[in-house]
C-alpha cells in the first residue's frame, strides 16, 4: 500500500517537472517545513516556526543567488497527515527540501518519499536514534535521545549515584532513553532496581511514584516527552522525594525551558543531560535568546535551535554548492559541516549525517526570578551513542 | 498501600466532580454531551488566570471556576443546546464533538498550547505523616471538598422541590409542564450546575492531571467510562463507579505497572458484559 502511494508521487513528480520545465532553474530553493502548529506537540512546532522565521529575518532570504522560500504546513501532530503533506509539498510543489518532524514518527513516515524522489530530509526535532537510517537523504540537527541518556548515565556514575529506578514513556523515544542509560550505567557497576514504563496518554504519576519511592532508589532517571515533565515534577515534590534524598536526574525534556517557567520551584535541583538551555554563557547564545524573546514572547527551547540550525545548514550548504539544490549536491555539502550554533560548536557527522555536538550537564537553578537549566559540566564532540555502537 | 488507597480516592473523587454533570445530563436529561470536559477546561483555565495574573487567593478561585462554568454553560444551554435536546443522539454527538473541537482551537490560539498550572498555597503542598502513613496535603483537600459535594448533590437530588421537579420533569416532560413546572427552566439551570461542577473540578484537577488545550480530549473517554460504568440514573453510581476506577486505576498502576493502563478498560469491559445498564443501575429503570 505504502509502496504504492510512492510510486504513485514520484509517477506525478516526474509529469510535474515535465509540465513545468525544470522550475527549479528559476532561482527560488523550495523548503517545505511541516511541523504541528496545533495538537498535542503544538509547542514545538511553534518553537521551529519562529526559529525559522529568525533566521531568515536576521540572514535575508537571498542565497547564492537563491530566493528562499519556506512552505509551512500544519501536521497537528498526527504522522499520516505528515506523510499527506511531505507528498503534496514534494509532487505540487516541487520543494527541494521538507523539514521539521517534530516527533519520531512523523520523521519515520517521511524517510521513504525523500529517498524516492530524492528530496533532503531535515529533521530539526524528533530524536529516536534510527530515523538517519532511513533514507540517505536525511540529515538531522536536533539531537538524538541517547546522546543525552548515555551521558548522564556517566554523570550520575561519578557522581556517588549507585542505585536508580527508571521511569520513561511507553514509546520508541522513551526505549532509546531507557536502554542506552541502562546499558552504560550497568556497565559503570551501576545498579537499576526498577524499570518502570509509563503510558503515553497518562494523566496521573502518582501510583508510578510511589512504586519508584518504595524502592529507596539514590536517583530516580525520568524520560518523558517534552509537555509532561511539568506534571511530573509536581507530583515528584508533592510525595516528599525531594526530602528523601532520591536526586532526579534525566535527559533536558523533562526541564524543557519553554515550560520550565511554569513549573515553580518543584523543579530546582534538577540535574539533566542535553545539548542546549536558554542559559548556555556564549555570545552567540546570549544573541540568539535577545533576539527570540523579542520577535516572541517566548523563551527558545532546545527544539528552536534545532530549528535555527537547520536554516543554518541549508544556507551554509546552498553557499557551498553554489546555489545547486538537488538531493545528492545538498547532502555531500552538509555532511561534514561544522559551525558554531547558540547551543556551542556542532557538525554534521559525515558517515551517519547526524548531529556530533556538546552535551551539557545541567541543574536547574533561580536566576533574576526565574527557572534555568544553568550549565555546569561539558561532555564534548558527543556523537550519536547507538549508531556508534554499531561499527 | 494506605498512600496508594488514599491517591487512588482523590483520583476517584476528582474523576466524580468532572463527570457528575455528564452522569446528570446524560443521564437525566437524555442528552450526550461530549463537549462537557470543555467546560471543565473553562474552569482549569479561569483558576490559572486568577490565581497566577491576577494574584486571588486559591480558595476564592474555585468558586469563581464553578461560577464562571456554570455561567458558560448556562448561556450555551439557552442558545445552543436547546435545540438539539430533541434530536437523535448521533446529531447531539456530531454537534457537542464540534464543540471540543472549537474549544480545543480557541483556548490554543488564546492561553498557548504548552501545559500549565494553578500556584497552590504552600500550605497545600508536600506530604502530612500519619502513623507513617504519607497522604498527600492536596490530595485530602481533594477528598474532602469531593466528599461534601457528593453529599450535597444527593440532598438536593434527593430531597428538595427542586430535586423532585427536575426528576419530575425528566420522567415525563409533558406530565411535569401540566403541572406547572417549568421544565426549560430547570433543565438550563441543571445543565449550568453541571457544568459549574466540572469546571470546579478543572479548577481542582489542574494541579494533579495538567492543564493544556487538548483537556477535554484526553479526559473524555475517562468520564464516558465513569458514566458508562456507575449507570446514569442516579448520582452514587457514577460515584461509586469512580470511587471504583480510581482506585483500581492507580493500584494496578502501582502493582503491575506493566499493565497498569489498561486496569481501567478491563474493568469497563467487565462491568458491561456482566451489567450493560451500568453497574449500579436499577434494572430497567429506564
Amino acid at each position: 500500500m505504502m509502496s504504492k502511494y510512492v510510486t504513485g508521487a514520484v509517477a506525478a513528480l516526474a509529469l510535474g517537472a515535465l509540465a513545468t520545465g525544470g522550475a527549479y532553474a528559476q532561482g527560488t530553493v523550495k523548503i517545505g517545513l511541516i511541523v504541528s502548529m496545533t495538537g498535542q506537540q503544538a509547542s514545538t512546532g511553534k518553537q521551529i516556526k519562529a526559529a525559522v522565521d529568525l533566521y531568515m529575518k536576521q540572514h535575508g532570504d537571498t542565497v547564492a543567488g537563491k530566493k528562499i522560500e519556506v512552505i509551512l504546513r500544519d501536521s497537528g501532530s498526527v504522522p499520516d497527515h505528515t506523510k499527506r503533506l511531505a507528498q503534496e509539498l514534494i509532487v505540487n510543489d516541487h520543494v527541494n527540501i521538507i523539514a521539521g518532524f517534530e516527533i519520531t514518527p512523523a520523521a519515520l513516515v517521511a524517510a521513504p518519499l525523500a529517498t524516492k524522489a530524492k528530496v533532503v530530509e531535515l529533521v530539526m526535532a524528533a530524536g529516536t536514534s534510527i530515523i538517519t537510517e532511513k533514507s540517505p537523504y536525511i540529515v538531522r540537527t536536533s539531537f538524538t535521545v541517547p546522546q543525552s541518556a548515555v551521558i548522564i548515565a556517566d554523570w550520575a556514575a561519578q557522581n556517588k549515584i549507585k542505585k536508580v529506578v527508571t521511569i520513561v514513556s511507553d514509546y520508541a523515544p522513551g526505549y532509546d532513553a531507557e536502554k542506552s542509560f541502562t546499558e552504560r550505567f550497568k556497565s559503570h557497576g551501576g545498579q537499576i532496581l526498577q524499570a518502570i514504563r509509563v503510558p503515553l496518554a497518562n494523566p496521573d504519576f502518582a501510583p508510578f511514584l510511589q512504586r519508584a519511592a518504595d524502592a529507596k532508589p539514590d536517583a530516580i532517571y525520568i524520560f518523558v516527552p517534552s509537555g509532561q515533565g511539568g506534571t511530573f515534577m509536581k507530583q515528584f515534590t508533592e510525595r516528599g522525594l525531594d526530602k528523601a534524598g532520591i536526586k532526579l536526574i534525566g535527559t533536558g525534556d523533562v526541564t524543557d525551558d519553554d515550560l520550565l517557567p511554569g513549573m515553580g520551584d518543584a523543579a530546582i535541583g534538577t540535574v539533566t543531560a542535553h545539548m542546549y538551555s536558554a542559559d548556555h554563557q556564549s555570545a552567540a547564545n546570549k544573541a540568539y535568546v535577545a533576539a527570540f524573546e523579542k520577535a516572541n514572547h517566548f523563551r527558545p527551547n532546545f527544539m528552536s535551535v534545532g530549528g535555527y540550525d537547520g536554516m543554518h545548514l541549508i544556507y551554509a550548504a546552498l553557499k557551498k554548492t553554489k546555489g545547486k539544490a538537488d538531493a545528492e549536491s545538498l547532502i555531500a555539502a552538509m555532511k561534514g559541516m561544522k559551525w558554531e550554533s547558540p547551543r556551542g560548536p556542532i557538525e554534521i557527522d559525515p558517515q551517519t549525517r547526524d548531529i556530533i555536538q556538546n552535551i551539557y550537564i545541567r541543574k536547574v537553578e533561580k536566576k533574576d526570578g526565574q527557572l534555568y537549566n544553568v550549565e555546569f559540566e561539558t561532555f564534548k564532540a558527543v556523537k550519536d551513542p547507538v549508531k556508534a555502537a554499531k561499527k | 498501600m494506605i498512600t496508594i488507597l488514599v491517591d487512588g480516592i482523590a483520583y476517584g473523587m476528582l474523576l466524580f466532580v468532572l463527570a457528575a454533570g455528564l452522569a446528570v445530563t446524560l443521564g437525566l436529561m437524555n442528552f450526550v454531551n461530549l463537549a462537557h470536559g470543555a467546560f471543565a477546561m473553562a474552569g482549569g483555565y479561569v483558576t490559572v488566570v486568577l490565581v497566577n495574573r491576577v494574584g486571588i487567593p486559591f480558595f476564592a478561585g474555585l468558586p469563581i471556576a464553578f461560577l464562571v462554568s456554570a455561567a458558560i454553560g448556562f448561556v450555551f444551554e439557552r442558545t445552543l443546546y436547546v435545540h438539539v435536546y430533541s434530536k437523535n443522539p448521533l446529531d447531539q454527538v456530531l454537534f457537542t464533538i464540534g464543540l471540543v473541537f472549537m474549544s480545543v482551537a480557541a483556548v490554543d490560539y488564546v492561553m498557548g498550547s504548552s501545559q500549565v498550572f494553578v500556584q497552590i498555597p504552600n500550605y497545600l503542598k508536600g506530604q502530612f505523616d500519619v502513623f507513617g502513613i504519607s497522604i498527600g496535603r492536596y490530595r485530602l483537600l481533594i477528598i474532602v471538598l469531593c466528599g461534601l459535594l457528593t453529599v450535597a448533590l444527593q440532598f438536593i437530588l434527593a430531597k428538595t422541590r427542586f430535586g423532585s421537579r427536575l426528576r419530575a420533569a425528566v420522567d415525563d416532560s409533558r406530565v411535569a409542564r401540566g403541572l406547572g413546572i417549568n421544565v426549560n427552566w430547570i433543565f438550563a439551570l441543571t445543565f449550568a450546575f453541571g457544568s459549574g461542577l466540572a469546571g470546579l473540578g478543572g479548577a481542582l484537577g489542574a494541579e494533579i492531571l495538567g492543564l493544556d488545550p487538548t483537556f477535554p480530549l484526553k479526559f473524555m473517554i475517562y468520564f464516558l467510562i465513569v458514566v458508562t460504568v456507575g449507570g446514569t440514573s442516579s448520582i452514587t453510581g457514577p460515584f461509586l463507579a469512580s470511587l471504583l476506577l480510581g482506585i483500581c486505576d492507580v493500584a494496578g498502576k502501582y502493582y503491575v505497572p506493566s499493565l497498569g493502563a489498561f486496569v481501567i478498560y478491563t474493568i469497563m469491559i467487565v462491568v458491561l458484559i456482566w451489567r450493560p445498564q451500568g453497574l449500579f443501575s436499577r434494572v430497567g429503570s429506564r
